[in-house]
């Protein structure tokens, strides 16, 4: 639904398939060249998953990717998340449009930094 | 539903597409034959319902859906469900055991134990259903890929504690056609996971006459964003797929389909729920009799479990999931329901608390003991817009059926991600309308409260629990017998090769203590694995 969405926003979105490995998800990462990760994860292995995900990141050399989770996220392990580096997180329930004007704005700021 | 800006409903139109009349009369059903379209419950055509007596005689089963962790947590949590007045079990698995994967599989890591019981060998099965008394009690295995191998488990259970196999009560999920669709606990290629199917139907209509060996899962269709005449169109266009490859090994119409179960969802408009229920009833018998020429009323019965649809239930303002929960329950036991499962009001955010569960569990038994709900049967029946939609409903769901069929079936239309292309942007489709307000979800987009913080006891995880079972399997591997195990994978895989039922021999590796990811890699040799179609 959400790679719709983006997709619908003017984005190219690869979307890899369900039950995906940390290593496939990087894989994928470095050889699209992406900007932007979203990972969506339901069972409650948010916090080791994204904490495995950063560091992969990390060490592959691309800390710069952008990375959203979203799925089932209980409110309290949100600053967690960011705390390990994980840039917007988007429980079930959230706005279409404010994971869409999220990555926007995010590019926008890049870019501004940037001198674009 | 389309609001002026007065209080007044301007047009209504049903999620399936029906214009709905503000009043009904006798002429919106004077071409209706009572007999012939009708007629009593537990006769054909079965619109009413599938027992001539129905909640008269029994009440429904009530089967919530528990399990996690690891087996001897489950087996504590199945002890006190039955001791609350629950009549039957629903078993839930961990996603690497869904997936076929064992506990110390580098991939499912993360997930041992979490959305469900962790199996690995058939000790973990002995231990789930320790001191159960297996013989008086249905059970229901949710797993759908390595259903096969699960409900092997559970025979070598029974087979130890002296219970013979025709007194075993119970269903295996086990439709993996909804797995490509919506689920997404695929492992094999559509093919040999349907051959799959058909081995546990040959073997089970020969050797465990009681139990039911697949559920068509509409549910999760519908929860994947069909309307409710897809609901009941795919899963009955999945259940004559099963029911074709059974008939090819040579069995008769009437020699499984009586065993036939269906899994319904429920949410939405209430009005709409009944009739689907009743003309997929209708619909259901006419197939099972004109198109396979069945001759026992029975193998013409649509079975059903039908529970509160966990897409009807909203993060914001849990609490009010206990009241859609209570609504749900009443349009399943209005729809003539066999089988009740209500989804708990924490389930947006976790596995069902102590709390939630028992809740769900009160709900029905409300229901069933303060609301005479059991009094008469399909009490709705007669009512003028209650048979107009019936009508309307089982005509959409025909017309549904038929565009699938005439475009090359539905084993085609899954491996080509048709359907599941259809879903995903209907799904998306609805949250639009449900973000601007057209769907009207209450505490979602009306009497939105925003100081509300969601005040929800979470499912504690215990990270022992993969450790544990990694410790467990480890000593199995070591005191069993490293020979036998290999003999067994031996035969299986020889079984797998050729068009023999693999199921003598897949009950002979578990009995070797053999693991679900030893027999799934064995499967996986043979068969391949599934590739999501591409593309969004």
């Amino acid at each position: 639904m959400v790679a719709l969405a983006l997709k619908d926003a003017g984005m190219e979105v690869i979307y890899t398939g369900l039950h995906r490995s940390i290593e496939e998800i990087l894989k994928t990462a470095l050889e699209e060249d992406v900007d932007v990760i979203g990972m969506s994860i339901y069972s409650g292995a948010h916090l080791s998953l994204s904490k495995k995900l950063m560091d992969g990141l990390e060490k592959r050399g691309i800390a710069d990717k952008l990375v959203l989770i979203g799925g089932n996220i209980p409110q309290k392990d949100i600053t967690a998340l960011e705390e390990c580096g994980v840039d917007g997180v988007f429980p079930v329930g959230s706005k279409l449009d404010a994971i869409i004007q999220f990555i926007k704005t995010k590019f926008r700021e890049r870019n501004e930094k940037k001198g674009v | 539903m389309k609001k002026k800006e007065s209080e007044e409903l301007e047009e209504v139109v049903l999620e399936s597409g029906i214009e709905v009349k503000s009043v009904y009369g006798p002429e919106d059903v004077k071409e209706l034959n009572f007999e012939e379209k009708i007629g009593q419950p537990g006769e054909y055509p079965f619109t009413r319902g599938i027992h001539p007596e129905m909640y008269r005689k029994r009440p429904w089963t009530m089967r919530q859906y528990s399990g996690f962790g690891t087996p001897k947590e489950t087996n504590e949590r199945f002890k006190w469900l039955l001791q609350q007045g629950q009549t039957a079990l629903n078993v839930a698995f961990d996603l690497p055991t869904q997936l076929g994967l064992d506990s110390d599989d580098p991939f499912a890591e993360e997930e041992v134990g979490r959305v469900g019981m962790a199996i690995d060998t058939l000790e973990d099965m002995e231990q789930a259903f320790q001191d159960i008394p297996i013989e008086r009690i249905s059970t229901s295995l949710t797993i759908n890929s390595v259903a096969s191998v699960l409900l092997v488990m559970y025979l070598a259970v029974a087979e130890k504690q002296g219970i013979s196999w025709d007194q075993v009560r119970g269903t295996t999920q086990n439709d993996i056609l909804k797995e490509y669709i919506g689920r997404g606990t695929w492992i094999f290629p559509v093919e040999p996971s349907i051959r799959l199917i058909g081995d546990m139907v040959e073997f089970c209509s020969q050797n465990v006459p009681k139990f039911n060996p697949f559920s068509v899962c509409g549910y999760h269709i519908r929860e994947s964003g069909a309307t409710p005449v897809q609901e009941m169109a795919y899963a009955f266009l999945i259940a004559i797929t099963y029911i074709q490859e059974v008939l090819e090994r040579g069995l008769k119409i009437d020699e499984f389909a009586g065993r036939i179960a269906f899994n319904f969802d429920i949410h939405g408009n209430l009005w709409e729920q009944v009739a689907k229920f009743r003309a997929g009833r209708r619909l259901w018998a006419g197939i099972i009799k004109e198109r396979f020429g069945a001759q026992n009323p029975r193998s013409m019965t649509l079975r059903m479990i039908a529970g509160g649809g966990g897409g009807g239930l909203t993060v914001q303002q849990p609490e009010n999931n206990i009241v859609r929960g209570a609504y749900y329950a009443l349009i399943s036991a209005l729809s003539g329901t066999q089988t009740m499962a209500l989804c708990s009001y924490d389930e947006a955010y976790t596995i069902p608390s102590k709390k939630a569960a028992l809740i769900s569990l009160r709900t029905m038994q409300i229901l069933v003991d303060e609301m005479g709900l059991r009094d008469t049967v399909d009490p709705l029946g007669g009512a003028y817009y209650i048979e107009w939609l019936t009508n309307e409903m089982e005509k959409k769901i025909v017309e549904c059926m038929e565009r699938v069929e005439s475009t090359g079936g539905m084993v085609k239309a899954v491996q080509q991600g048709h359907i599941q292309r259809e879903m995903s942007h209907q799904a998306y489709i609805r949250e639009k309308k449900i973000q601007s307000g057209e769907i009207i979800k209450i505490g979602v987009n009306k009497y939105v409260m925003v100081e509300e913080t969601a005040d929800i006891e979470l499912h504690p995880f215990n990270p022992e629990v993969a450790r544990e079972k990694k410790e467990k399997l480890g000593e199995i591997k070591a005191r069993r017998d490293g020979g036998e195990v290999k003999k067994a994978l031996a035969e299986l895989e020889k079984a797998a090769r050729t068009e023999d039922n693999v199921m003598p021999h897949l009950l002979n590796a578990v009995k070797s203590y053999a693991t679900l990811g030893e027999i799934t890699r064995v499967f996986k040799g043979i068969f391949g694995e599934f590739h999501e179609p591409k593309g969004l």
